[in-house]
């Protein structure tokens, strides 16, 4: 996994606290808003999240960049590729 | 001096705050007044089985008027909020045509009303045109949903024309009022097809956004054995991006497409213009609402409840209907100067719901922001509550009884 310092975020969205529809949701919609090539970050305390988020990540066929666990909560980093 | 208390909505949610609060408190401590637009009461969860069966659009199993649901004591006046200006505690209204001849505005066509408490019970609205492809109208050849009574009678008319094919339901966007809906939508067409000797020839594909069937994992686990079951296709992880009506073909975020003869999608919501208007929602036009006292964030005294909040529950009347209560308990403690009871003044995220799951079986959802739903396995007595339900609604819960 690369390091966090390394990389450039273009945009982080904070889903903590967010259950229903999720961060799942939080990040799919700013994938949407994202350009091709942009790197975004979702910071999630839900632990579903480390299933659901890499999975659609290699569904949606973008670049899953790594997780990042911080205190209480998870940063989900990934490129939009297309 | 009364206090006033304005409550914009007519929904569930609204009716049953006006209701408490009329109820419990006399004329010269407050006056209680429910403004909205149309001096009709929908049952929403109604709209569901009319595709299916032969009721009306002027059912009064679907919609009744709100005059007769309030209790005397609410001013009802019928009109639309332009304005909401919290600065100053007052609301804009644009009076309804016909307002006149019922209430005596004196000719007048627009008003202003000053507010001590606002509760904001002003629901959802379908937005089509957050989808690319669906702001050309539904109805024949395009797509449908059920998510109006109008538009439920047109899916009827389609079904009743349907020789076969593929039927695909899906949800333009989340949040969308009452998650179970495009599930038992699904159950009761596998129904409804086989009785109409369609079933072997239509093939049923349910897609989903999340990774699951449901947003929530414990009933996903009851209801996808069913779908598989009874030979219901899915496809999780599609999140719709384009629906292309002449082709006839839906397209994912995912870059997945799927060819389909009737579309039934579940359009896109946001919260009320109005809300957006007055800028206090988010960008989707929820407002940012207090998970426990249901105070709207950083307006005293201003409460929002039911679909029109951010709250991370299941837009419905249920959701609602447990609000409600909570927002006039607050309210009467306020005016009475006591401290609101916290056992009747919190909400805990409360939901109570039913699934229908077809051939006269449903389950039951009942949850809260700590605990899961833990849904019993689908029966004849769930089903036969759920109908009860909706014929005693009219009695039972916009007037607060239970």
């Amino acid at each position: 996994m690369p390091d966090l310092k390394e990389i450039t975020i273009d945009k982080e969205i904070d889903a903590r606290g967010s259950f229903c529809p999720g961060p799942l949701m939080e990040l799919i919609r700013g994938m949407k808003a994202l350009p091709v090539g942009g790197v975004l970050a979702v910071l999630s305390g839900d632990p579903g999240s480390a299933k659901d988020i890499p999975a659609w990540i290699q569904k949606a066929r973008h670049e899953f960049i790594g997780t990042f666990p911080e205190q209480g909560y998870t940063r989900f980093v990934a490129r939009k590729t297309h | 001096m009364p206090q006033h208390v304005m409550i914009v909505g007519g929904g569930v949610g609204g009716t049953i705050v006006a209701n408490l609060l009329a109820r419990h408190l006399e004329p010269i401590d407050a006056t209680v007044t429910l403004i909205e637009s149309t001096g009709k009461h929908a049952y929403m969860p109604g709209w569901l089985y009319l595709p299916f069966n032969h009721e009306g659009l002027e059912s009064d199993q679907i919609i009744r008027d709100e005059r007769g649901l309030l209790n005397r004591r609410v001013q009802h006046i019928r009109g639309t909020v332009s304005d909401i200006d919290t600065q100053n505690r007052e609301l804009h209204v644009h009076y309804s045509p016909g307002l006149d001849e019922i209430a005596g505005t004196g000719g007048a066509v627009e008003a202003t009303y000053g507010y001590d408490y606002l509760v904001l019970a002003t629901g959802a609205r379908l937005a089509p045109e957050d989808l690319s492809g669906l702001s050309e109208a539904n109805g024949n050849g395009g797509w449908h949903h059920f998510y109006s009574a109008e538009a439920a009678l047109q899916l009827r008319h389609a079904l009743q024309g349907f020789e076969g094919g593929r039927i695909v339901i899906t949800v333009g966007g989340i949040p969308y009022r009452c998650p179970p809906a495009p599930l038992e939508f699904t159950f009761l067409l596998d129904e409804w097809l086989a009785k109409h000797d369609l079933r072997s020839k239509t093939e049923i594909q349910y897609l989903f956004p999340l990774p699951r069937v449901f947003p929530i994992e414990s009933v996903a686990e009851v209801v996808t054995p069913l779908l598989e079951e009874r030979h219901i296709g899915y496809t999780v992880f599609f999140n719709a991006e384009t629906v292309d009506t002449e082709k006839k073909i839906i397209s994912s975020l995912e870059g997945e497409e799927i060819p389909y003869d009737l579309l039934v999608l579940v359009p896109p919501h946001r919260g009320a213009r109005l809300i957006e208007d007055a800028g206090l929602g988010d960008e989707q036009g929820w407002i940012p609402t207090d998970r426990n006292t249901l105070e709207v964030k950083g307006h005293q005294h201003v409460y929002a409840l039911g679909d029109a909040t951010d709250l991370p529950v299941s837009k419905s009347g249920s959701a609602a209907h447990f609000e409600a209560k909570i927002v006039a308990a607050r309210i009467l403690a306020a005016i009475r100067g006591e401290e609101p009871k916290p056992d009747e003044a919190t909400y805990d995220g409360e939901v109570m719901c039913f699934l229908e799951t077809g051939y006269n079986k449903a389950t039951q959802l009942v949850f809260n922001y700590e605990h899961p739903p833990r849904p019993p396995r689908p029966s004849l007595y769930y089903h036969m509550e759920k109908q009860l339900f909706n014929r005693a609604y009219w009695h039972i819960v916009p007037q607060g009884l239970v």
